[in-house]
């Protein structure tokens, strides 16, 4: 029922269907025509049922074990468990990309279904656009990596799966980070469909955070994963490689998080328009750009598995339709645009524009050290590598600044601010971050971990300060304060976590600076010492596993006597691809990972002696936390009513500054 | 606050932003970087000692040793583009996809000509991937022309390698035969 050419032919459909809902809605609006505006829901939701059975067949040749179908013979096998099975569809290039489609026939459907309240122009154009995009990633998948094709004679076994990759940390890696990545492609829409209608104001603004706000939390959370994956699968002790993948990630996600500020200013006051503008756009490519960084293999990098330059031309070709032509359209459209409301340098807006200016500044940092080793090597034939030393030594610069301002930025009222009353509630913070910074150089080593750990208290501390001046704490009873803390907007409660989850990241980072680790080779029944602990390596044997025979070391950590954990880390060897993994051990108390690795084994039977890695990692799983807790933040902001209740109206005239609540002036 | 003072403080702003950002860039950069010597440009100029650079070649097969300090393992192993070969000191865990005759790329900084002490060593995802750089040093080393195909397998550049690289070598260390088994555990 589910064969792969009812797949391929859904896809077809599918791509048909995304080419008409980007023509004729475009012309609906462009006439004034309702009926062929209203085309535009109807389309967009054809397209993903098309695009749901195209992947739905694809998942059920990959779990029926059908080896007639090239990308599962390539990349499944027997043996495989199930749930690799499924996920191994969309770990190879074929069935991410048809990933990738599917959640911008999702993203385009969900406009369809949550925009009723959307101008019917306004709404044709975003569908139209989404649909353009889809038009282009679908003909890609057909043309130039079909995941339907047909292999004859079929295999009786596939070649299987990169045991890495067999991991559930990387099987939800992808589609979270994707969603990401898709996510901007909604206010990219928005952006365009402004453009083309040469008008931005408050109520854009209010329609497009939303749709920003839920892509940057999905981004937020795939980037941790992402990371997370490559601290306790890669083995290597660490948790950021300054890889290009992963810089291609978090390039969107600082013009990201620049997009959802600047977008409140034109929500709230009507400025910023056409600087929020270009970075709906920015964000876009940049989301387009890491594909296609990970797909073309242009950026040498250990994340590169496939390298097909047709496919790279394909992907450039259509960067540079998508980029090119909405810059050109931004450049053709944007002085129309009129300027905004006027404010103070030291304002809420002002705080938000140099939120702006200092991550576009960190972005470029990012992006000038990605960009710079494979221009090297096209232009003066020069191989060279930047990493981690110089991304610590120009990011946490430009950073900390950021996080002093995002102490008090969030205090300040719109408009016209004087320093005095902010500065004044904010002793507390001062003090507390004076006598972090002192704690802190007692406790950490180096410069910049200290002023790191200093500017999360004062993170931390600020977003308390600023909740409980506008709940009353202390000044009036706990019951009306928390009445207050209830009547809050939920947008107000949302920044704050969303920034202490920021600070929690940045504590988890200062620690795992003092991460402390210890290379052995020592039989079983020796100890070690480290940070205060003596780890034990007791016994390893070998055990089978569904797919893989493991060799598990046993590691018994005592602290003055007392057993704290056993850890066993192992070492599997894969019988489909001759290969081994390390699989990493991990005790956690969630204020520091005991982290264990099994090298290789010498010496002959009662003689051997093992290789073992031993890290101290402090302050580790808080670097992810505070992700969390900022795509919570994202999340909460997103229930807030004002999102809830839906959009307003567009107001006749332009002045709208809505909700009296979010400003405090 | 009139639109022209607005705009000054914005150019000021950015000006500032990103006049910091571009020092700190150019500073890291003269410091920072690192670059990708192969094993004849270590054995004809070695690089400064204080500086990090990527070391990418070929292992010669045969030319990997452990032993243990103390209680801390030692690998030496002896890297070349088939010009020059130079040898590798590293303390620490070899990666899972380390094999004699494949493509490794090792960071650390040379003592001498000869001899290289590592800080890390890395060897790519993929078996039959061969790293851009050493693809390059290859090329460069005269040992593989694109123009005539693909380059050789991991097999056959493992003996090349062995035969060639000797007569260029002064390390002692060369590999007896290019048949030798890999102290790998076997997979």
């Amino acid at each position: 029922m589910l064969s792969p050419e009812l797949g391929h032919y859904a896809l077809a459909l599918a791509c048909v269907l995304a080419a008409v809902q980007g023509i004729l809605p475009l012309i609906g609006a462009h006439r004034r025509d309702p009926r062929l505006m209203a085309l535009a829901p109807g389309l967009a939701i054809g397209q993903l049922i098309g695009l749901v059975t195209a992947f739905a067949c694809l998942i059920h040749a990959a779990v029926t074990d059908d080896f007639s179908v090239q990308n599962v013979a390539a990349n499944s096998a027997v043996s495989k468990p199930l749930l690799y099975k499924i996920t191994g569809v969309w770990g190879n290039h074929e069935g991410s990309i048809l990933l990738w489609a599917l959640i911008l026939g999702l993203c385009g459907a969900a406009v369809a279904a949550f925009g009723r309240n959307l101008p019917s122009a306004l709404r044709a154009r975003v569908i139209a656009i989404l649909g353009l995009v889809a038009t282009g990633f679908e003909l890609f998948c057909l043309t130039t990596s079909d995941p339907f094709a047909r292999v004859w004679p079929a295999p009786m076994e596939g070649q299987g799966m990169n045991p890495l990759l067999q991991d559930p940390g990387l099987a939800f890696h992808p589609p979270i980070l994707y969603t990401g990545y898709v996510g901007f492609a909604v206010p990219f829409a928005f952006a365009i469909a402004a453009l083309i209608e040469g008008r931005v104001d408050a109520a854009w603004g209010r329609w497009v955070r939303p749709w920003a706000v839920a892509a940057w939390c999905f981004l937020t959370c795939g980037i941790a994963m992402g990371s997370w994956w490559s601290y306790y699968v890669l083995g290597w002790g660490g948790y950021w490689f300054w890889d290009p993948v992963e810089n291609a990630s978090l390039i969107p996600w600082l013009t990201g998080t620049a997009l959802i500020h600047s977008a409140i200013v034109v929500e709230k006051r009507e400025a910023l328009k056409i600087w929020t503008v270009l970075l709906a756009i920015g964000t876009f490519s940049f989301s387009l750009s890491g594909t296609f960084l990970v797909r073309s293999g242009i950026l040498n990098s250990v994340h590169a598995f496939a390298n097909d330059p047709a496919r790279g031309i394909f992907i450039l070709g259509l960067l540079g339709l998508v980029i090119g032509g909405s810059l050109a359209l931004f450049a053709y459209r944007a002085p129309s645009l009129t300027a905004g409301g006027l404010f103070a340098p030291l304002s809420r807006e002002g705080a938000l524009v140099l939120n702006n200016i200092l991550l576009c500044s960190l972005c470029a940092v990012v992006l000038t050290g990605t960009m710079y080793p494979p221009f090297m090597s096209l232009l003066f034939d020069r191989t060279i590598s930047v990493g981690k030393p110089f991304f610590d030594a120009t990011t946490i610069p430009l950073a900390l600044p950021l996080f002093i301002f995002m102490g008090f930025g969030p205090m300040l009222p719109w408009k016209r601010a004087q320093l005095w009353p902010v500065l004044n509630r904010l002793w507390l913070a001062a003090g507390l971050t004076v006598v972090a910074a002192l704690v802190a150089t007692r406790q950490l080593s180096g410069v910049l971990p200290v002023l790191c750990a200093a500017a999360a208290i004062w993170i931390m501390v600020s977003c308390a300060t600023d909740i409980a001046t506008r709940i009353q704490l202390f000044r009036v009873s706990l019951a009306t304060s928390l009445h207050r803390l209830r009547g809050l907007p939920r947008a107000i409660i949302g920044t704050a976590i969303a920034h202490t989850g920021v600070a929690i990241t940045v504590l988890g980072l200062a620690g795992m600076s003092q991460a402390q680790h210890r290379i052995v080779e020592v039989p079983t029944g020796s100890t070690q010492t480290l940070a205060g602990y003596e780890w034990t390596l007791t016994d390893v044997h070998s055990e089978p596993g569904p797919n893989y025979t493991a060799m598990v070391a046993t590691i018994e950590i005592r602290r003055n006597g007392q057993l704290v954990t056993v850890l066993r880390p192992s070492k599997r060897s894969f019988n489909t691809q001759n290969q081994t993994t390390t699989d990493v051990a991990i005790h956690t108390n969630l204020l520091s990972d005991l982290y264990g690795v099994l090298g290789d084994s010498h010496g002959t039977e009662g003689h051997m002696t093992y290789v073992l890695r031993l890290h101290y990692n402090p302050l580790a799983p808080w670097m992810w936390l505070g992700a969390l807790v900022m795509a919570f933040g994202g999340a909460l902001s997103l229930s807030d009513r004002r999102v809830r209740v839906g959009a307003p109206r567009r107001a006749a005239s332009s002045v709208q500054p809505a909700s009296t609540q979010g400003n405090n002036a | 606050m009139t639109r022209k003072t607005r705009r000054l403080w914005l150019v000021i702003a950015c000006v500032a932003c990103l006049g910091t950002a571009a020092t700190l860039v150019l500073r890291a950069f003269s410091s920072d970087i690192v670059f990708f010597v192969t094993p004849s440009q270590v054995a004809a100029s070695p690089p400064p000692k204080d500086r990090t650079v990527k070391l990418g070649g070929m292992v010669v097969a045969g030319s990997v040793h452990r032993e243990r300090h103390g209680e801390t393992p030692v690998a030496t192993f002896d890297v070349t583009d088939g010009q020059a070969a130079v040898s590798v000191h590293y303390e620490g865990i070899l990666p899972d996809l380390f094999r004699e005759g494949q493509s490794v790329v090792a960071i650390g900084t040379a003592n001498s000509a000869h001899d290289f002490t590592a800080s890390e060593v890395l060897a790519k995802h993929d078996e039959t991937y061969m790293p851009k750089e050493v693809a390059e040093a290859l090329k460069k080393s005269g040992k593989w022309d694109p123009r005539f195909g693909p380059p050789p397998s991991a097999a056959s550049w493992n003996s090349m390698t062995v035969q060639d690289a000797r007569k260029d070598m002064t390390a002692p260390a060369a590999a007896p035969a290019p048949a030798q088994t890999t102290t790998q555990p076997a997979p």
